[in-house]
């Protein structure tokens, strides 16, 4: 590949007991672009995904082989920090999870995690991550009120700041729509191609029709491979791989 | 005969409803039967003596017609408090170990060794107490130089913590399983370690499951009767230090209900201290119920 990839797999594979997930998978995922994995249910794209941070390691009776270097580094060596690449990577879930504390206290978690104790530059800091998650307008007035009481639409929103201001170098989203409104989902997706121009964003979709709306490449995978990988235009018009074609337009699911 | 049995349906579903909620009533008027019939049984010392008088008086000198119940009123609370301030850090570490930490065959290996220290009855307890904490305790007090028996409210509290383990154990890790994965993976994907993850936010999130687990674990510790009986002491005075002799309001009760009755009063004054047990648990629960919705709105 000619481009920059800020997150090399190599050879892969993830299983649970005896239950092969990932089978030896190898791609390079480009820098600075907005990747979507697809692929149906069971594919493996989440584990995937979630070996990208290391969430994986928390699941029992796991087994990892294989690399995963993001900006050249392994995250699987032995001497690796996991708080330190998990900070890399802001993740937004299915469902938005707020912290059970204040609006400000989520989006100041990580970092005051990090040391930042300085009311001032904390005040400052939040207030420009919900701004960069349009949510400030909204918010500003009730900033100390739990962030449970908010609408799962600005649930998703504040997840997304809060996951900014750890400043992650890649924003992972595991679905990040499936539970939110058109228009809450609107929201979302145009600050994805805002957010595209400085992150590198990933995604996992079911939603063929909003690959194709952000992604600028994709990584279609089946039952625990990767099938085809490439930039969104050729994927969708012009499919190497009849399983790949047969999904892009919808013959199985 | 379709109709006929159609018409046997209908009414057996309008009766159902009916039905149900007259055994409803019975269950929840229990709790008024009880107190009704522990007043009128009390009401004989009550009509001579106030009851602010019986529970702010220290004389227990029944032959003379005194009934002051302060003793055992500070002894109950007294070890209650205690023997929870001893299980809930013990049964909170245990089960975020359970949960969080262990893995599945050990969860699997812990869990059933909980239930059957839930099954294990209390006069065993009791017996463990005596053999065991009471001479614990003896041992303690020669050490620090404390004037001690061994038969002690410490006693009692330890053999009460060790007895609420199971409902707290179970509790706390049923209570921690409900918080969410994904609140785990957002935390650590913060950036946060994984104690920092478990301290700041699974803890939280479960704060009213957890406290509603303390006040069940509370609640069963101070109706405890027999284990506490056998190692506290049973002395009706007020207790000077947590290595000296109490005497909590069940063993009282236990201790000297159907004996002694030719004393005069006797009998009222047990059942006036069995309804201020009962009126310090109900408003104990409702205490406890007003911060959970607190706690829930947060």
């Amino acid at each position: 590949m000619s481009e920059k990839s800020i997150i090399q797999v190599k050879n892969l594979s993830v299983s649970y007991g005896n239950h092969q997930v990932l089978k030896n998978l190898s791609i390079d995922i480009p820098d600075n672009k907005l990747t979507a994995i697809i692929g149906p249910s069971g594919c493996g794209k989440t584990t995937l995904f979630k070996t990208f941070n290391r969430l994986i390691d928390d699941t029992d009776g796991i087994k990892v082989s294989g690399e995963v270097l993001v900006n050249g580094e392994n995250i699987y060596g032995k001497d690796i920090e996991i708080t330190h690449i998990r900070k890399k990577m802001g993740l937004l879930n299915q469902r938005p999870t707020p912290l059970p504390m204040s609006i400000f206290d989520n989006v100041a978690f990580g970092m005051r995690l990090q040391g930042l104790k300085d009311k001032k530059e904390l005040a400052a800091k939040v207030e420009h991550y919900l701004r960069l998650a349009s949510l400030w307008d909204e918010l500003k007035d009730r900033l100390h009120a739990p962030a449970a009481a908010l609408s799962i639409g600005q649930q998703q929103r504040l997840c997304l700041a809060r996951g900014l201001a750890v400043e992650p170098e890649i924003i992972l989203g595991d679905e990040p729509t499936s539970a939110l409104d058109p228009i809450s989902t609107q929201h979302i997706e145009q600050k994805f191609k805002e957010l595209k121009e400085d992150y590198t964003i990933i995604m996992v979709t079911h939603i063929l029709r909003q690959a194709r709306r952000l992604a600028d490449y994709i990584v279609f995978m089946y039952l625990g491979e990767i099938i085809e990988h490439g930039p969104t235009d050729e994927i969708f018009n012009n499919p190497q791989q009849k399983l790949t074609q047969d999904y892009v337009k919808g013959v199985f699911n | 005969m379709t109709n006929k049995r159609n018409s046997f349906r209908i009414l057996a579903d309008k009766l159902s409803g009916k039905v149900f909620l007259t055994f409803a009533v019975i269950a929840c008027s229990l709790i008024l039967l009880i107190l009704a019939g522990l007043s009128f049984k009390s009401y004989p010392l009550l009509k001579h003596v106030s009851l602010f008088k019986v529970i702010g008086s220290s004389i227990w000198a029944p032959a003379d017609g005194k009934f002051g119940l302060l003793p055992f009123i500070l002894s109950t609370f007294l070890i209650t408090i205690l023997a929870t301030v001893f299980a809930v850090p013990v049964c909170l570490l245990a089960s975020t170990y359970i949960v969080e930490y262990a893995s599945n065959t050990v969860r699997n290996l812990i869990m059933p060794v909980v239930d059957i220290l839930a099954g294990i009855p209390s006069v065993i307890f009791g017996i463990w107490g005596v053999l065991v904490l009471v001479p614990f305790v003896s041992f303690l007090g020669k050490t620090f130089n404390i004037a001690t028996e061994g038969y002690s409210i410490l006693a009692a509290a330890l053999v009460l913590a060790v007895m609420v383990f199971p409902v707290l154990i179970n509790i706390f890790t049923e209570v921690l399983r409900t918080v969410p994965n994904d609140l785990r993976d957002s935390a650590l994907s913060l950036g946060a370690t994984k104690w920092e993850t478990i301290s700041k936010v699974i803890y939280r999130k479960a704060a009213a499951g957890l406290f509603a687990a303390v006040i069940l674990g509370f609640s069963r510790a101070l109706g405890e009767t027999i284990a506490v009986l056998m190692v506290v002491g049973n002395s009706p005075l007020i207790p000077k230090s947590i290595f000296g002799m109490g005497y909590p309001i069940p063993a009282l009760i236990a201790n000297n209900y159907g004996e002694m009755m030719s004393i005069p009063m006797y009998d009222a004054a047990l059942m006036t201290a069995a309804l201020i047990l009962f009126i310090i648990i109900l408003l104990f629960n409702a205490a406890g119920r007003l911060v959970l919705i607190k706690l829930e709105k947060n």
